[in-house]
């Protein structure tokens, strides 16, 4: 312990006091602040490029799941529009086939209609003029036959025959 | 603490149970020697006694702070010895400033004149003697100088590499600051290799004893602490034989330092758990306030003595060992204690770095219970 005292050399004190204390404070200003400022600076940069990619990679799944959904969506929408519009050429065919039917069936009923009235006017024209004929002839042949007797009855005689020929 | 000096105790325990080895070789040798040239026996033994003092002598003063920056001496061939190196300047105040230059004592050889005013150098120190013929005066109880010590404030061998260590410290890490403004906030160039560290002191050591809150405003000295002991450590590990940390009056500093930022930073909480420790009994506070008080001494106290026990004690190992290869002149031992001390000079490059690690690790902890906050209701829970 004696030799230690002994051997502390205040010259030596005072010059490294005065030197590590110099030391610190010029290293403070040029080297630590400037070195440790850049590094955490560094660091933070580092911290925030992680931060950002990390945020950038959810913005990116979450773009994706979106598209995914999108594309969904618009699939089920295709699918929906197909089928209405398969339902509806369905119904429009079906309509179209049940109409041209209807309109046929009436078309049908009305030629009918109309042929049966002709076919009745017809007959009663026919009717008319078998009648009217007759009739002329009836009065010819009265008159030819009222002339003379014998003839009128061999008239009657004959036309009795024919009426039951008839 | 603990287990930086485990391997270095484990490495002395193991040299110095090699020791007996290495000596019974020699002394076996010597006999020989002895037996066959019985004539020279008390010269021989002289010039031994002569290395190994002067071995023990060169290792000690090696320890020691020096007013010169010497690097390496020779003998000639007209046996005159040359000091390689080169002078600093010695700085005085004895009723008045002196300022001359060291190599006015020629290595502790003659008395320095400065105005009118004669000084001479003993064990490195500077003493001021009569005339420039004078001796310093020895006393007889403990051969301590007698002779008037002026205030030493020389730039001496520790403080000019503290100065070098410093602006090398500057210019490497104004480099790094710089850039990064250069490269978009990357680190290039040799600093770069600083900035894990630099990183490693901040995440490892500062946040988690000091606390996210407070960290900010220590981290300019637990920085500095720590690079200026790691480097100042491995500057003592280089051939230029400088020993800087392993002085006590640095290692004094540094944890007066620590001491003075800890006890100017400290919050009502520290000074409470010292004066008025809460949670125990009012005559357990009485008894707990003083020990407390000293703890908040002996902290520093222990930075202090840990950094330099722990350099010193690797210095004199390493010097040992370097001295042992020539004290052996046998292959085998010269061969083996360098190997040794080879090894330990890789350990000592690992406890340059941990003994820096664990002086700022502690600073940090001491600055960590100067602003810890009140937690007390916490810690009951658990």
């Amino acid at each position: 312990m004696e030799k230690l005292i002994e051997q502390f050399s205040l010259g030596l004190f005072f010059w490294s006091a005065l030197i590590f204390v110099g030391l610190i404070l010029v290293l403070k200003k040029f080297a630590w602040k400037p070195i440790l400022d850049a590094v955490n600076e560094r660091e933070e940069g580092i911290k925030n490029a992680l931060l950002s990619a990390e945020n950038a990679k959810k913005e990116m799944q979450n773009l994706k799941s979106d598209n995914e959904k999108l594309l969904a969506d618009a699939r089920a929408e295709r699918d929906l529009l197909m089928k209405e519009a398969r339902e509806i050429k369905e119904k429009m065919i079906n309509d179209a086939k049940s109409e041209a039917q209807a309109a046929g069936e009436k078309m049908i009923s009305q030629a009918k209609a109309a042929i049966e009235s002709e076919k009745n006017a017809a007959m009663t024209e026919l009717k008319n003029q078998v009648s009217s004929l007759s009739l002329e002839i009836a009065e010819k042949v009265l008159r030819d036959e009222l002339s003379n007797k014998e003839s009128q009855t061999k008239l009657v005689e004959k036309m009795l025959g024919d009426a039951k020929l008839n | 603490m603990v287990f930086s000096n485990k391997p270095l105790q484990f490495i002395v325990a193991v040299l110095v149970a090699c020791l007996p080895l290495f000596s019974s070789a020699n002394t076996a040798t010597d006999s020989v020697h002895a037996k066959a040239e019985v004539k020279t026996e008390s010269k021989v033994l002289n010039i031994k006694e002569k290395e190994a003092e002067d071995r023990k002598e060169y290792i000690q003063h090696h320890l020691l702070d020096t007013h010169d920056f010497h690097l390496f001496s020779y003998v000639d061939d007209n046996k005159e010895e040359h000091h390689i190196g080169f002078p600093l300047p010695v700085i005085l105040w004895d009723e008045g400033l002196h300022l001359f230059s060291s190599s006015q004592f020629h290595h502790g050889e003659k008395a320095a004149e400065s105005k009118g005013k004669f000084y001479k150098l003993h064990h490195e120190k500077i003493y001021r003697v009569d005339s420039a013929e004078g001796e310093i005066q020895l006393n007889n109880e403990n051969h301590h100088p007698t002779n008037v010590k002026p205030l030493d404030l020389s730039i001496t061998k520790n403080v000019f590499v503290m100065l070098l260590v410093s602006v090398l410290i500057f210019l490497l890490f104004r480099s790094l600051a710089n850039s990064y403004a250069k490269n978009n906030g990357v680190a290039k160039g040799i600093g770069r290799f600083f900035e894990p560290i630099i990183i490693y002191v901040r995440d490892e050591i500062a946040i988690p004893n000091i606390g996210e809150k407070h960290y900010k405003k220590y981290m300019s000295h637990l920085l500095t602490v720590f690079f200026f002991i790691w480097f100042l450590n491995i500057f003592g590990l280089s051939p230029l034989g400088i020993n800087v940390t392993g002085n006590i009056a640095i290692t004094a500093c540094l944890a007066i330092i620590t001491y003075i930022i800890t006890t100017l930073t400290a919050n009502k909480n520290y000074w409470g758990h010292i004066f008025w420790m809460p949670g125990v009994p009012v005559p357990m506070k009485l008894i707990l306030a003083p020990i407390e008080l000293l703890g908040t001494i002996i902290k520093p106290f222990s930075l202090m003595i840990r950094l330099y026990a722990n350099i010193v004690a690797g210095h004199i190992v390493l010097g040992s060992l370097i001295g042992l290869m020539f004290l052996f002149k046998s292959w085998f031992g010269s061969t083996l204690s360098f190997g040794l001390s080879f090894a330990i000079s890789l350990i000592e490059v690992l406890v340059a770095l941990l003994q820096a690690y664990i002086f700022t690790m502690l600073t940090a902890l001491y600055f960590g219970s100067a602003v810890e906050e009140h937690h007390h209701e916490e810690e009951a829970h658990h």
